[in-house]
Formats: C-alpha cells, structure tokens, sequence
C-alpha cells in the first residue's frame, strides 16, 4: 500500500495521507472498547464477569483456600461453615476451591473449541462458498449431515469414540460449533462474491486463494465473530453437560459439570450445596456470554438492534 | 406445495444416507472395531483369551470387511431388528418400544409448555414494552435462557426432596396405563426442559410481536376502528407466530441433547438415559443404534419444521 501514497492534495492544500492519518492500533482498539461500552453497560458487565473468571482461574492457586483435590475425610458433605464457606463435597474437598479451578476448564474448552470449531467452519465456509460448484454441493451435504445429530449426541458420539479427557472434550465440541459456522460464513461469502471488488480482483487475474484471503475473508470476518461469541454459551453448556454425563471431563479434575455429576444419587439428605454452587458459576457463565455475544452483535450491526427492540 | 415436499424429501434421503455411514465409521474406524473399545475398556473384569475374542467376534458378523457389515447393519435396520445389547442380550427394539413413549412425551410436554409460558408472556411484554412487566419478563428471560436445563431438574428434585420429602418414581409407567403416576414421573423432567425454551420462545414472540405492532397494516387496523383484541389475535398474533415455529424447530435438536441429561438427572428411564447408560457401558449395538435413532428423528423433525414454514408462509413454497 506504501507505493500508492501519491498523496492527493484537498482544497485547502492539506496533505490527506489516508494510511499514515489511521492511528495506532491500541488507540483505535481501546476507542472501540469505550464506544462499546457506551453502547452497552449490560455488555461491558458481562465482559467484567468474564474478566473476573481469568483472574480466578489464572491465580487460581493464590486465590483458593484448600488444595481442590485434597480429601479430607473428616468433613465429607459438610455444609457450608467459615471454615469451607462453600461447603465440602462427597470427598471432604473444598467445594469453594474446586470452583476456583473449575473455572480454568470452563474457559479453555470454551474458548480452545469455539476457536478451533468456528476457525475451521471460517474457512470451510469461504472456500464453499466462494469456489461453488462440486465443492459447495459436496460440502453442503456433509454440512447436512453433521447438522443432523443434536449437537449434544454428535459430542457424545466423538467422546465415547475418542475417550473422556480434555482434549477430546475440546475437539466433540468443537466439531459441534462446525456446521452453524460454515452456513452462516457461507451465506455471507454469497453476496461478497458479487461485489465489484471481486469482481475487479478478478480481472486483474488475482487467483481464487489471494481473492479469498485478501478480499472476501476480512469482509466475512465480523459474522464470524459474532457467532463465536454466541456460540460460547453454547460451549459451556456443552462441556458441563457431557461432564454431568460422566462422559467429559474425568473426575478428579474439578469441572464444574462433573461436580453436578450424581450429587443427589447416594445421599438420603441432600446436599444442597453441592447441587446450587456449581450451577450458579455455570450459568453466570453462560449469562455473561450471552449477554456478550449480544451486545457485541448490537454493537457491530446497530441496525438489526433497533429492529428487534 | 407438492413439488416442494417432495424436494425436500429428495434431499432428506443423502443425509440420512451419511448419517449412517457417519455412525458406522465412528463405531468402527477409529478404536480398531467395536470389540476391542469394549475389552480395552474393561481389562481385569472381563478379558477374553484371543480365541475367545475371534468366536464373539465372528458371532457378531465384525470378522466380515467393512461393505458387508455396513449393508448387515442397513438390512437389520430396515427390517426393524435393531440387534441387542451386548451385556444382557435384551432386544434394542424393544427396549426403544418401552421408553421410548416416555421421552417422546417428556419433550412434547416441554414444547406445549413452553408455549404455554413462552407466548402470552413474549406478546404481553411488547404490547406493554417498557412496562415492569416487560422489565422483569426480559430479566427472567435472561436468565432462563442461560440455566442449564439439568441443573434445573436437580434444582426440582433438591426442592422437592427437602421440602416435600418426596422423589420422582423411576418405573415406567406408561400414560394409558396409570395416567396419575406417569404424569408424577413425566411433569417435572418436562419443566426442567420446558422452561429454559420457554425464555428462548418468549423472546423471540416478543421480538417478532413488536416487529409486527409497527407494520402499516397494524395501524389501519386501529385506523378502521377494529377491537385492539381482534387487532392483537388476527393480526399481531397470527403474523408473529412464524418466527416463534422457527425457534422451536430450532430449539428441538437442543432439546432432544438436553432431554439426555434431565433424564439422567432425573434418573427418567428414557431412551436418553439408555443412550447415556450404553455409552458408559460400552455397549456398541446399543449406541449405534439409538443414536441412529436421534438422527432420524432429528432429521424428521427438521423436515416437519420446514414443511410447517412453507405451510404457514405462502412464500416459501412458491420460491
């Protein structure tokens, strides 16, 4: 682009250097983040929530009052008391702790699968999209045929084939974030396509990759954007619900759905405790993306607010 | 409306073609076969001399190459023999036959309900937009849509348990059978379900109702004198009611994976509790089986969705 400066010169004899007037990028990126703000309190909340979740599973360690796999068989199914404010579990481990470090595993799955799932629905949707033909047809009917399982029983599927674990977690869920990601990058890439800017592309005999990189692909970044933050409640569902099942995360890693996992089952009074703090932190979670994902949309596309609301 | 039935149906039929080659592969390809993930599985409790392996093996058909198995599993299926499980030997079939009506109803309740609560309250809160009651319907809508829908049946269970010291039974009872006591086993896993789409349903039919309360035609049907009723059911109501089928076709297949865990959490027995069960036992006819099963289901679903559209909405079909 530095080549093209022949700098046009306005009325008034001002030099309008078009990239050297763009201002820095952490400038440009924080000024975002105060029209974002101003746009949505109730985004910027959710943001803060999320925020908190780093800062609780980054010090984790500094953060928890007990080890979150430590057994202490002296205080099994404790209720809540100063000692363990939040109680202990069926282990005598400190509920409180284990929700600390739980957060770690809410976040990476979340984030590592809507990444990858959307990153990779990202791709697949331009190339489908804009190559067309025999690809787009074939990828549409595998497209179809992923969207044909309820996203929870094709994780399920991938996790007893893969086995229980963390990464397999991330890669059943992920693959559950493909389908809506490459129909929806897809449709976009539809109408890019016939813009007049690919269209020029083209008859300057650009070839099909450098148009898809550099002129469809950041066109089709926003979309994709607001899906993956929509998606991340989703994922979070998702990991705490398999984990419920037995099937996600294995149990002595605290996830906050593995915690859920048979509470009421063996006790003759139940715990409450043990059934209430893991579901408040999951849906706070899920809330706070939402609610996110949300505003961001609003945030990028004001039109669509002032249809809906 | 015929052409586009049957469009839709000539689609139907490759996806259903790579729904099943999609289970098959998975069962088989990745693990080595199906076999081996249950002996890998199990090793202390149930191992099997190589001899031994080979005879289950070969009794089961997975000694033949791929094609064969693929086209054995197909001619069962279709003939309705979905095989048995691999540990007690009860036929799949039936075992689908008995619970199968407990899910199904458990996640037809959960959609009535969810238009019960969801509509009145996503129409009331736009005609009245602003209003407390729109303030709090959006709170609570927020809400429900992020609570997990199992954690809300251990929430029922726990409050059932400690105030009224009373659990949900878990035999089948089949609604013609005692309609009282299958409704005290079904009623509570269909709220759990039901409210969490009841939030997704009202927001989207207040959403669609306050698109449609700014149409012109709304403001010459008060213009001409019509009753704000007539004006809210014939027009707002009507017109509003597309999205609000869109939402809940879409919310199915959430529903059909969510109905999984309420039923585990309420220990429902279901199919998804069955499905969960087979896949913790590893019994591999039984997973390949029944989560074929929530393809089809799920695929039928989708077509009964769409076709409900083109029914609703003129325009659809003559596209």
């Amino acid at each position: 682009m530095a080549t093209t400066s022949a700098a046009p010169a306005d009325s008034e004899g001002i030099v309008l250097d078009i990239e050297g007037q763009r201002p820095h990028f952490l400038l440009r990126f924080s000024s975002a983040v105060g029209r974002f703000a101003q746009s949505s309190p109730i985004g910027m909340v959710a943001v803060g929530i999320w925020l908190l979740m780093f800062v609780m599973a980054v010090f984790a360690p500094i953060l928890s009052p007990y080890d979150p796999l430590e057994a202490d068989y002296g205080a099994i199914r404790a209720a809540p008391t100063a000692e363990h404010i939040l109680g202990t579990d069926q282990l005598g481990r400190d509920l409180l702790s284990r929700i600390i470090y739980g957060a770690r595993i809410t976040l990476i799955v979340s984030i590592t699968a809507v990444f990858v799932g959307d990153l990779i629905g990202f791709v697949w949707g331009i190339a489908s999209g804009y190559l067309g033909q025999r690809f787009d047809l074939i990828s549409q009917r595998v497209v179809d045929v992923l969207m044909s399982f309820p996203g929870l029983i094709l994780a399920l599927l991938l996790l007893v084939v893969l086995g229980a674990g963390l990464v397999t977690v991330i890669v059943a869920i992920s693959v559950t974030r493909i389908p809506s990601a490459t129909r929806i990058t897809r449709a976009v890439v539809l109408s890019i396509k016939e813009t007049s800017y690919v269209e020029a592309a083209k008859m300057i005999g650009a070839s099909n990759v450098r148009i898809m990189v550099r002129h469809v692909a950041p066109q089709a970044v926003a979309p994709i954007l607001v899906v993956a933050t929509l998606h991340l409640g989703g994922a979070i569902f998702a990991e705490s619900a398999l984990s419920f099942l037995g099937m996600g995360i294995p149990p002595p890693a605290p996830s906050w759905g593995n915690m859920l996992g048979g509470v009421l089952a063996a006790a003759f009074r139940p715990p409450w405790w043990l059934v209430i703090f893991p579901g408040v932190a999951i849906t706070i979670a899920i809330m706070a993306a939402n609610l996110f994902g949300d505003a961001f949309r609003d945030f990028l596309d004001p039109k669509l607010r002032r249809r809906i609301d | 409306m015929s052409k586009y039935l049957l469009n839709r149906l000539l689609i139907a039929i490759p996806t259903i073609f790579g729904v099943t080659v999609l289970i098959f592969l998975a069962m088989r390809v990745i693990p080595g076969d199906p076999l081996q993930l249950i002996v890998s599985e199990s090793d202390g409790i149930y191992v099997l001399s190589e001899e031994e392996l080979q005879a289950v093996r070969a009794s089961l058909g997975l000694d033949q190459p791929y094609y064969i198995q693929y086209y054995d599993w197909m001619r069962q299926v279709i003939s309705g023999d979905m095989g048995s499980s691999f540990w007690n030997k009860e036929p799949i079939s039936g075992m689908i036959l008995r619970r199968g009506p407990i899910s199904a109803q458990i996640a037809i309740m959960a959609v009535l309900l969810s238009w019960l609560i969801g509509v009145p309250i996503g129409m009331l809160s736009a005609m009245w937009r602003n209003s407390l009651m729109d303030h709090l319907s959006r709170v609570g809508i927020t809400v429900f849509i992020a609570v997990p829908s199992y954690w809300l049946g251990l929430l029922i269970i726990l409050f059932s348990v400690l105030v009224f010291t009373w659990r949900p039974p878990i035999t089948i009872i089949q609604l013609w059978e005692d309609p009282l006591g299958n409704l005290s086993m079904t009623v509570l896993p269909a709220m759990a379900l039901g409210l969490g789409l009841s939030a997704a349903t009202a927001r989207m039919a207040r959403s669609a109702a306050l698109e449609v309360l700014f149409e012109d035609y709304i403001r010459t049907a008060r213009a001409k004198g019509l009753r704000e009723t007539l004006v809210v059911w014939r027009h707002v109501f009507k017109n509003a009611m597309l999205p609000v089928v869109t939402t809940t076709g879409l919310a199915l297949g959430g529903l059909l994976g969510g109905a999984v865990s309420v039923e585990t959490a309420f220990a429902v027995p279901g199919l998804g509790k069955l499905l969960v069960q087979g896949m913790t036992e590893r019994d591999w006819m039984m997973i390949q089986n029944l989560v074929l099963l929530y393809g089809l289901i799920y695929v039928i679903i989708n077509l009964l969705v769409d076709l409900s559209y083109a029914f609703l909405d003129p325009r659809i079909r003559y596209e």
